[in-house]
């Protein structure tokens, strides 16, 4: 698996402890006293970069080529998906995926950006990043869920919408500000997940929710540290800097009332234990979807606008 | 070209106003064209170059002068302003920028907001300011746009935006993405009470801003040669690694895209939403 830059002390350890185990093996030597002393240091200082980690080792985990994306998500979590595609327009966008899915008794419609783990794969889903197709078939879905009464679980996992030339033709500003607008209309309840990068209005256009979560090492921004950086610092290698100036950790989100929850994580990141990841996601939704079953229509609708409504900091 | 020709030329270009030493503020020249032109010519051109009809970014004042009825504009939250909640500092804080910026302009934000009538037609509206702080929509511009849909969920008078914006700003982080939620919910209940919104898009309308109540008008409207997109050329052309055509992103060709309903002139532009706001609005409120 791939080694963050941060982890490489630790690597180092777990290369040691390896070296020790092969040297014992073939020599027929007892290492085990030395082997458990620096297993035990590996431990210590697995524990003590991990809880300690600062906003731009955060992104990094958030971008980690094994993270788990929606996709797989979506298949460990529902007891059924059925991936229904395009937005009968113009194309099908392979870099939002979606479909109808039960959960136990729940009958749900799912969204989500998707990424790929490699190069072949991310080049096939764009890396993530929509164009107006995807927002389109995203909102298609939506409507459905909205007509057949079926609440809508979205995954948000997005560097931002596509900045390309046909992206920006077929309008893309047009297709993020009317998912915007219509999901705020619905009166089933929208539930999102922020997985791993929540950027700017790309990941807003499927996120307008009654409830939302991050995991614990995603985070959400307006726009990304590297374009904050080369604007407003006027250099891109400052994107660190950027990363914490513009509080996008979970606690953070939480604490500025954009987020309603976070969902915890494997230590070390998302991408050591799928299935635990999705277990704490499929919980959360399960929960809410009890709470929101014994809401008037009416009454999730006016929520999900309150929640909205009430966001921003200013002087009167 | 010669040299003594390349001198000629430089000779030629040295504006008339700078030849005869005239200052600025009583003549100005064209952008685009380079026209010398008479600064009270051009305002009473609603600072539309007379030549080659380029449209200067003007003000929020400038603008209800060109578009308001004679005096019928009533400010209204002016008092709604900024706070640096996440102690940003980028090359400075966002303090001193605040700070700054309100002292220049005399006012709070990049926004004013009120009541109008255009061609005897009340209407709410907000209008937006580039120049200051690029027209950037942090908590402030996003609550005054959504106070001014409301009011009009309130008394059914149509509303009318002039957008000129770089985006969300970034110094208020996620904030500033949620207010693109925030005025688009508000525009979804302004559209359950079948109230007509206008959306006048002037150069330049750009990410955040474009990507939410911008675009989202009954009609939109394009000032001539207005640039309007959601990722800027620059980063686009970065993406693709090519030269974008020419015009691209401009009012006209998001007309030809199907992305606004007319690029409209400036000179024109007051009559044409009196026309549009008589058709339009469906409950008939007209001023007394
Ligand atoms: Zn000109």
């Amino acid at each position: 698996m791939k080694l963050l830059p941060f982890e490489k002390p630790l690597a180092e350890l777990y290369d040691k402890i390896e070296q020790l185990r092969k040297l014992s093996e073939e020599g027929n030597i007892d290492l085990s006293g030395e082997i458990l002393k620096i297993e035990q240091r590996a431990e210590k200082l697995r524990l003590e970069i991990y809880k300690n980690l600062n906003p731009s080792q955060i992104v990094q985990i958030a971008r980690h080529p094994n993270r788990p994306d929606s996709g797989s998500l979506i298949r460990l979590i529902f007891d059924t998906f059925i991936e229904l595609h395009g937005d009968r327009l113009f194309a099908d966008d392979p870099a939002i995926v979606g479909g109808v899915g039960t959960l136990g008794a729940a009958r749900v419609v799912i969204v989500g950006h998707q990424k790929g783990h490699d190069t072949k794969e991310n080049i096939f889903r764009n890396f993530g990043m929509p164009n107006p197709d995807g927002y389109r078939k995203a909102l298609r879905l939506m409507q459905m869920a909205e007509r057949f009464r079926m609440p809508i679980i979205t995954f948000i996992d997005t560097p931002g919408a596509y900045p390309g030339l046909e992206a920006e033709e077929r309008g893309q500003a047009e297709a993020i500000a009317r998912n915007l607008r219509e999901m705020a209309g619905f009166s089933v309840p929208i539930i999102s997940f922020v997985i791993g990068e929540g950027g700017s209005g790309g990941a807003l256009g499927i996120g307008v929710a009654n409830k939302l979560y991050m995991l614990e090492n995603a985070v959400y921004s307006v726009i990304s540290p590297e374009g904050c950086a080369s604007i407003l610092f006027r250099d891109a290698k400052k994107a660190d800097v950027a990363a914490n100036a513009m509080k996008i950790t979970a606690p953070e989100i939480v604490k500025l009332g954009v987020a309603d929850g976070i969902i915890p994580e494997p230590l070390g990141g998302g991408h050591h234990d799928w299935k635990a990841v999705a277990f704490e996601i499929e919980r959360a939704i399960t929960s809410d979807l009890d709470i929101f079953k014994s809401k008037a229509e009416s009454e999730i609708k006016q929520q999900r606008y309150d929640k909205f409504r009430k966001m921003g900091v200013f002087v009167s | 070209m010669s040299i003594i020709d390349w001198f000629a030329k430089k000779e030629k270009n040295i504006s008339s106003a700078e030849r005869l030493n005239i200052p600025g503020d009583v003549w100005v020249k064209c952008t685009s064209c380079s026209e010398i032109l008479f600064q009270k010519d051009l305002d009473s051109h609603c600072k539309v170059c007379s030549k080659c009809g380029f449209h200067f970014r003007i003000s929020p004042a400038e603008r209800i002068r060109y578009i308001f009825d004679h005096e019928s504009f009533v400010e209204y939250d002016s008092n709604v302003g900024p706070v640096d909640f996440l102690g940003f500092f980028d090359t400075e804080s966002y303090s001193d920028r605040i700070r700054k910026a309100q002292q220049k302009f005399d006012r709070n934000d990049a926004i004013v907001s009120g009541v109008g009538s255009i061609g005897s037609v009340p209407v709410n509206a907000s209008i937006m300011d580039f120049f200051y702080m690029g027209g950037s929509m942090g908590s402030v511009v996003g609550e005054k746009i959504t106070r001014t849909i409301e009011r009009s969920i309130d008394d059914l008078k149509p509303v009318v935006v002039f957008t000129s914006s770089g985006g969300a700003r970034m110094q208020e982080g996620i904030m500033s993405l949620m207010q693109m939620a925030k005025t688009s919910a508000a525009l979804e209940r302004l559209a359950e009470k079948r109230v007509p919104y206008i959306s006048v898009l002037c150069d330049p309308t750009t990410g955040g801003t474009s990507a939410s109540f911008a675009i989202l008008g009954d009609v939109n409207i394009a000032e001539p040669g207005a640039l309007i997109s959601f990722a800027g050329p620059r980063v686009i052309e970065q993406t693709i690694r090519q030269k974008l055509p020419k015009g691209f992103q401009r009012a006209e060709f998001l007309l030809k895209h199907g992305m606004v309903d007319m690029v409209v002139d400036r000179r024109q532009l007051r009559e044409t939403l009196q026309t549009l706001l008589q058709a339009l609005n469906p409950h008939g409120v007209l001023a007394k």
